[in-house]
């Protein structure tokens, strides 16, 4: 089988998990057999020869490359939402600027038309495309070769913007999911969202969770902070989906009962001046280490300098960072908003908004060490049933429901 | 000649209420009052009461039908202040004479484990309790989730046990058969029965298993197994939770109609009559000795003491819980050691328990937490509290003596 696929970014190019969750997939159809082109817009600020590497690396083994000659930045997404809603900005053009680069609707447009060509150029069964950006692309391929359309949502706009949709996002992500034969959504949890929110009845809707891969790391020792300090981080966009704000005030209320504990944010993202304000506010500044956008080794080496990983996301479809973390060998408390608790349970969870729970729990794994080290082992065991080639496979058995009701 | 020596185990806990770390030092009510009173409600209604009435017209129907019964000391400390009604109708069935009463710990307490004094002093409250409740007391001990061995019947005789029950677990069996009574390793005169557990769990776990292969179970069917221990046995230790009928399975499985003819279709045998355990232990001598180390109990497929403290998080609660024993008793602070005693409650360590939970498995009934971690969490920080509440004891006793 042979499949078009439509992104946005791919490793090392990513800034977020819809890059790592493709790369995952799409090596795990590989693997299965399905022979994949991908096409990726170009974004202006890669690196050539890094960009080279990576078309090297994975042209010849499982996937083939496109670029679209395109202005889009490699992640868009939709943070400063909530800046925009409260009228916390003064000039809100301006700063939906910031956030989906020049002209972003016309780019989507663009990459359309782009696809267009592409669909006519390419040979293939069926077409597959990741979350809203891409759909308009999807739908053009589909319109000229008359293949199936399967849309994969990795996340909706009620997710990135805390509930307040940017219509033009809605509406494009509305068409696409009523424009495909089939949907795939990341977790129940998102196709709840899907069936609520756009109009989809249920039937054409199905769950493929993520994975991660489990590699066997070197020992951690080397990544301890030199001190006796206990450390808690936090590694996402610093934006309003990923609940940084809850994170600080957590770290407030656990610092008034632990003293000896850091708080690491690694992310960048629009709300990243906020969280610095914030945090001196609160008068935790000196408790609280923003290390801006980390990549590669600085993300292992971040979760194995942890004591605990929390993801206090408002709204997560998915979240495979608390895999990420677990796979290290580090303790994760996670939102019950959020699709990865659907699929994990040696981890804690919380309500996002339950602050006294959030910082309790955080405090007993700093605390007691027979919990640290149950969450650890559990979660290495735990970590290694996860595989991307069961997403694949559940993948796959959407693509053949979707051939066999022919591509019309 | 088969005796059936019916025993039931009659026990809830004490569940701890949602607990968090900010509390402690300033919190010290630690149940969940609310939920531990709608479970005792639930399971009055879908069990106790209904078999406490079916059991009083069985013993009442047919001379020749005994049972008995152990409680923890917590059970009934929640029905005399919640549902007394419920503590007058076990009290009727011992009124029958036909009856028997078992010893257990108060508590319901894994502490001969740990703690040798703290455990005979569980088993004293506990028989003070069943004598001014039943007017019986008891000569037969079971152990909390039927832990068990030598070193145990060898203390358990030293206080005046005439007998003590066990699980007949393959592992300690081997090729013999539970259908005896036996004799503890390192004890004189004690005498030792064993839980039958395939004929107990074909009633407690299978009875409602549509998957197995001999559903439905019928009164006709099971009465012909036990007739066939006629001639290679003398007596079928039938053990389980009380809560088997009604709660475990739900009367529309058709457990209660199964109880209430059992009696009779097995009692057509002219060999088979029942027993309590101190009368089987008169009736019958011991075939051999029995020699067990390490603990086993009626728990898993494992049959040892792994459901609790088999993980990290359990040692370590357990330990912590223990470490305290003298402090405590020496703060003569009544209420501060029945509040660590209730903690000592082998439910509280059950629900720690990862052996299941990776597999997706159920874990125990009314388990109050949706995962371990939570359960540990909730645990450790009231046994913080409790550690706060000694130290502060303390300190206002030096105040008192300076």
């Amino acid at each position: 089988m042979k499949v078009l696929m439509f992104g946005w970014e791919f490793p090392p190019f990513n800034t977020g998990g819809l890059g790592t969750a493709c790369y995952g997939l799409t090596k795990g159809l590989s693997k299965q057999g399905i022979n994949i082109t991908f096409v990726i817009p170009t974004a202006p600020r890669l690196i050539k020869s890094d960009f080279v590497d990576m078309i090297i690396a994975f042209s010849t083994s499982f996937v083939n490359i496109k670029t679209v000659d395109s202005l889009l930045v490699p992640y868009i997404s939709s943070e400063g939402y909530e800046t925009m809603h409260k009228k916390r900005c003064m000039n809100s053009d301006k700063n939906f600027n910031r956030v989906y680069g020049q002209n972003l609707f016309e780019e989507v447009h663009r990459y359309a038309l782009k696809a267009r060509e592409i669909a006519i150029n390419e040979t293939f069964d069926l077409i597959h495309c990741h979350d809203w950006m891409t759909y308009l692309a999807g739908i053009e391929a589909k319109k000229v070769s008359k293949k199936p359309l399967v849309v994969h949502v990795h996340a909706t706009e009620f997710d990135r913007t805390g509930g307040h949709p940017n219509q033009a996002v809605y509406d494009i992500e509305r068409m696409g999911m009523h424009a495909a034969d089939l949907i795939i959504a990341v977790s129940n949890f998102t196709k709840n969202k899907i069936l609520k929110h756009y109009g989809i009845s249920p039937g054409k809707v199905f769950v493929v969770h993520n994975a991660v891969e489990f590699t066997n790391f070197p020992d951690s020792e080397d990544f301890k902070i030199k001190s006796h300090d206990k450390i808690v981080l936090f590694l996402g966009r610093i934006t309003i989906q990923k609940g940084p704000d809850y994170f600080l005030d957590a770290a407030k209320k656990v610092l008034e009962k632990e003293k000896n504990v850091k708080f690491i944010v690694a992310g960048s993202g629009d709300m990243e001046i906020d969280m610095i304000e914030r945090a001196a506010k609160l008068g935790i500044a000196k408790h609280i280490l923003f290390t801006g956008f980390l990549r590669g080794n600085d993300i292992d080496r971040a979760y194995r300098m942890a004591d605990l990983y929390v993801m206090p996301s408002v709204s997560e479809p998915f979240g495979i960072t608390p895999l990420e973390a677990m796979r290290n060998g580090t303790p994760v408390l996670i939102s019950k908003q959020s699709g990865v608790s659907e699929v994990i349970k040696n981890c804690l969870k919380v309500d996002f908004w339950d602050i006294d729970e959030m910082a309790s729990k955080i405090i007993a794994v700093l605390k007691y060490n027979a919990l640290h080290y149950c969450l650890k082992e559990h979660g290495l065991i735990e970590i290694k049933k996860f595989s991307w080639n069961d997403s694949a496979k559940k993948c796959i058995n959407v693509y053949e429901r979707a051939l066999n009701k022919g591509g019309n | 000649m088969v005796s059936i020596c019916f025993y039931f185990q009659v026990h809830q806990p004490y569940r701890l209420r949602n607990y968090n770390v900010f509390e402690i030092g300033k919190n010290h009510s630690y149940t969940n009052k609310k939920k531990n009173l709608d479970i005792l409600k639930k399971v009055a209604e879908k069990c106790y009461l209904p078999t406490n009435k079916l059991m009083l017209d069985l013993l009442n129907k047919h001379e020749e039908f005994k049972i008995s019964y152990s409680f923890s000391g917590i059970i009934l400390e929640q029905f005399e202040e919640f549902m007394p009604s419920v503590l007058q109708s076990f009290r009727d069935l011992a009124d029958t004479g036909k009856v028997e009463i078992l010893d257990e710990t108060y508590y319901h307490s894994l502490s001969f484990l740990h703690s040798k004094q703290e455990f005979k002093e569980q088993v004293i409250l506990h028989n003070k309790k069943i004598r001014s409740l039943f007017k019986q007391s008891p000569s037969v001990f079971r152990n909390t989730e039927l832990v068990y061995n030598n070193e145990l019947a060898n203390f358990i005789e030293s206080m005046g046990y005439k007998g003590i029950l066990a699980e007949g677990a393959d592992h300690i069996l081997g090729w013999r058969s539970p259908n005896f009574i036996y004799t503890p390793k390192t004890t004189s005169k004690i005498k030792l029965l064993l839980k039958n557990y395939k004929l107990s769990d074909d009633i407690a776990f299978r009875f409602s298993d549509k998957g197995w292969k001999e559903w439905p179970l019928t009164v006709d069917k099971y009465t012909n197994w036990v007739n066939a221990v006629n001639g290679n046995g003398n007596l079928v230790n039938l053990f389980m939770d009380y809560e088997t009928f009604g709660e475990h399975q739900w009367a529309d499985t058709g457990i209660f109609d199964f109880l209430r003819h059992l009696p009779q279709e097995l009692l057509k045998h002219p060999d088979n009559d029942f027993k309590t355990p101190s009368e089987a232990i008169k009736t019958y001598n011991p075939v051999s000795e029995l020699d067990i180390h390490s603990p086993v109990s009626w728990a898993d497929v494992e049959r040892d003491t792994s459901a609790w403290d088999g993980n990290n998080m359990q040692k370590s609660a357990i330990n912590e819980i223990y470490q305290i024993e003298d402090a405590i008793k020496k703060s003569r602070d009544k209420k501060l050691i029945n509040d660590w005693r209730k903690l000592q409650t082998s439910d509280h360590f059950y629900y720690m328990c990862t052996k299941w939970f990776n597999d997706g498995d159920v874990h125990k009934y009314f388990n109050p937490y949706d995962n371990p971690y939570d359960a540990f969490i909730t645990y450790m920080n009231i046994l913080n509290d409790v550690n706060f509440r000694l130290k502060e004891h303390n300190i206002l006793k030096k105040e008192v003596v300076v």
